[in-house]
């Protein structure tokens, strides 16, 4: 886990940005979309933000670890005889944004701040991170608050995301305390395709997340594939039953610890194992 | 059997020879256990009298299981009816009887590989999944500015293709399930013309992953634009067939026009979208909204109607179709201009050959044979990597939309930095859509959930996934 987490208030220097932008760089080769922005643009407005966004961790912009890749091959059963396999990387995701986030970003975050006034969370408090990637805005939302900003991104007229296209699930068994993550994905016709992604996490031990079906009832069936999948309880959900899966399956096959089965297969003799047995390029 | 008298052609059941023997003749028991039961009488009275009576008897709920093996609910969906009379009070679907977990695969084969497996989910829109994806990809590679023009207007033309064929079995098996066989008939000889193209270039008629990562498997094949030159106006003179068939007839809007009800507000609760959120009034397309593959450069309409019922679906379907051969027709003129790649250039990415389909209908491209097994080791080490190993994707998600024929289908991707996708996740425009079966049906006849059903277009195969 990065520092930014157990330590919202890290101040940011720009000293920091320089230095994990070439870390970026090596990390995440071919990022399109926005550029992340240089230092000398967040070195004026780095004031003004912390006044803005008093213990948003989203302005460290430490990349997240969110697990570590071992050898390079993916030969395990035996002995290393390349050598590559002591081999340990860090898998980092993408770091936090620091404003101007670019393009429409600015706006919707700025509108999500307003709307999220007199709520029952300041944008500080629901929003936990922000993240500019490829193109895309994605909110870390804590998930005690995912219904009040999901009820604000529908309501503000200058959102309007009318559309949530559905929950996705991911799995990151390494990332402590956040195991799980709920992807939400909106948008808005009334402002021309505006897309945004809403983020919410949940640990392993407490898979509780609030629905969302009440702000957008199409999003019912969602989190329960959802649920059926990667065992996310949805709470306030008006049926949280499986849905693809039969009613008494045990388990959750979409989550990494969930095996994908199989069976190995014969040819001519030769043997070959199920698709997760077989070697696989780490 | 001299004595039989099947000569004046009564059936042999009905003999008054055969007297007691009948076996099917109810018993003294039935009888009189059914003395004093009420009895309905179906063929005289009037239907409200019969209505009221079931009523004053209090009769339990009947629940009627319609599916998952039933011949008009597109493939095996199931329907949880809950019936007065002929009225559907409660509907509900019961759906994952399709479910192959190939969400869960694709996390075991390469980034390639995954082309093979998306295809199959919705199995009528295999283009517009494989669009998804491979845009997706490009998205995570930062690559989607390199994408060769030619790639991506290759692209257009199998997704409109794919859009016609859809719509044309979306129609055909509606008007099948009302009863129309010659719709089918009519929908499915069109959609032949359709297929016979895209097996040209792809090399099959469905699951093509032919849409691979950074462009596509391979450029048309010699002929293959003067085959849909020569299709185009035989398709437009089928659809015009169906036209004049559907859209008047009295049968046809006799069960269509004010069935299976949903509006403006109805569809955005229920995040609805295609030609189901168009037959409201709202021109929402995300080729014009959020367009992608080149879209804005394209001439087309965005078609709607404003009666929010199957038959304006219905409308919507074919005014689409009509505008989808006006961008084949752009996309053909362009690729006739412009030769070029249909791949990027990286060759990290880029599969190194073209395929040429030798004698056995299986190949690879003699050059390159020649080359990775004669002159260049490296280029057969390159090759084989690239094949089995695949591409890297730097970390991090994207989520990349097309307008498929039954609405948004989304595609979000997420890689650890593998040559696998971490979690590769579908919006399948069918799954959110059947939804709305328990808002279009309630309140209706049950001969109308069939027709409410078919106009949400669903296939099993993406809302299983």
């Amino acid at each position: 886990m990065s520092e930014e987490k157990k330590d919202p208030t890290q101040a940011t220097a720009n000293s920091d940005v320089v230095g994990n932008k070439a870390q970026d760089a090596a990390a995440d080769k071919g990022v399109g979309g926005p550029e992340q922005p240089a230092a000398e643009v967040a070195g004026p407005t780095l004031g003004t933000d912390a006044d803005r966004l008093p213990a948003a961790p989203g302005t460290t912009p430490d990349p997240v670890e969110i697990g570590e890749r071992h050898g390079m091959f993916g030969a395990a059963d035996h002995g290393d005889t390349s050598g590559y396999g002591g081999l340990v990387k860090p898998i980092l995701f993408p770091a936090a944004a620091v404003r101007p986030y670019g393009g429409y970003f600015d706006e919707v975050a700025d509108l999500l701040e307003r709307g999220l006034v007199g709520g029952s969370a300041s944008y500080a408090e629901a929003v936990e991170r922000v993240v500019v990637d490829r193109g895309e805005l994605t909110l870390f939302v804590r998930r005690d608050h995912l219904p009040a900003v999901a009820r604000t991104m529908r309501d503000d007229p200058g959102l309007r995301f009318e559309l949530c296209t559905g929950v996705s699930g991911v799995h990151y068994p390494h990332e402590q305390g956040r195991e799980l993550h709920a992807v939400y994905h909106l948008l808005s016709i009334t402002h021309g395709g505006r897309r945004i992604r809403l983020e919410v996490t949940a640990p392993d031990s407490d898979p509780h997340i609030p629905s969302i079906v009440e702000v957008y009832p199409a999003n019912d069936w969602h989190e329960r594939e959802t649920w059926d999948m990667f065992g996310i309880q949805f709470d306030g959900h008006p049926s949280l039953t499986r849905i693809l899966m039969p009613d008494d399956w045990p388990g959750h096959p979409q989550r990494k610890d969930y095996p994908l089965g199989g069976i190995p297969v014969e040819y001519k003799g030769a043997t070959v194992p199920p698709p997760d047995q077989r070697r696989s390029y780490t | 059997m001299s004595h039989t008298d099947t000569s004046h052609g009564t059936s042999p059941g009905l003999d008054p020879r055969l007297g007691d023997s009948d076996i099917y003749a109810t018993s003294a028991a039935d009888t009189a256990a059914a003395e004093g039961a009420h009895v309905f009488n179906a063929t005289g009275g009037d239907w409200d009298q019969l209505v009221d009576e079931a009523a004053a008897l209090h009769e339990e709920r009947i629940v009627v299981n319609m599916g998952p093996q039933h011949p008009s609910t597109h493939g095996v969906l199931r329907l949880i009816l809950e019936l007065d009379g002929e009225t559907v009070t409660e509907a509900r679907a019961g759906i994952g009887y399709l479910h192959t977990g190939i969400e869960k695969n694709m996390e075991f084969r390469t980034w390639t590989q995954g082309v093979t497996f998306c295809t199959r989910m919705d199995y009528l829109t295999p283009m517009m999944q494989e669009a998804a994806y491979c845009l997706g990809i490009e998205k995570l590679l930062g690559i989607t500015e390199q994408v060769p023009e030619r790639a991506s207007t290759i692209r257009v033309l199998m997704m409109e293709l794919t859009r016609i064929s859809s719509h044309l079995v979306a129609i055909g098996t509606g008007g099948m399930e009302m009863g129309a066989t010659t719709v089918m008939t009519v929908g499915f000889r069109e959609r032949e013309r359709i297929l016979s193209v895209i097996e040209m270039v792809t090399g099959l008629r469905m699951n093509n992953a032919y849409i691979r990562p950074g462009g596509v498997s391979q450029d048309l094949p010699p002929g293959a634009i003067d085959k849909v030159r020569d299709m185009v106006p035989l398709v437009r003179k089928g659809i015009h067939e169906l036209e004049l068939l559907l859209l008047e007839n009295p049968v046809l809007k006799g069960r269509t026009v004010d069935v299976g009800y949903l509006d403006l507000a109805g569809c955005m609760a229920l995040g609805m979208t295609g030609p189901v959120l168009r037959s409201t009034g709202l021109p929402h397309d995300l080729r014009k909204l959020d367009p992608y593959c080149g879209y804005e450069t394209y001439d087309f309409d965005v078609v709607t109607r404003d009666t929010c019922d199957a038959y304006a679906r219905l409308c919507v379907r074919i005014d689409e179709m009509y505008q989808s051969l006006r961008i084949i027709e752009q996309a053909v003129e362009r690729l006739q201009a412009t030769p070029g790649p249909v791949m990027v250039a990286d060759k990290k990415i880029a599969w190194p050959a073209q395929l040429a389909i030798g004698g056995d209908g299986m190949g690879n491209s003699l050059d390159h044979i020649r080359e990775i097994m004669g002159t260049s080791m490296e280029s057969l080490i390159h090759h084989f990597k690239l094949v089995t190993e695949g591409f890297r994707v730097p970390p991090g998600q994207a989520y990349a939309a097309v307008e498929s024929a039954k609405g948004e289908l989304g595609c979000h991707v997420v890689s650890d930095g593998g040559t696998r996708p971490y979690r590769a996740h579908f919006r399948d425009p069918s799954f959110n859509n059947l939804q709305a079966v328990s808002a279009m049906c309630e309140g209706g006849q049950v001969a109308d959930v069939i027709v409410a059903v078919a106009s949400i277009d669903p296939v099993m195969g993406g809302v299983d996934r």
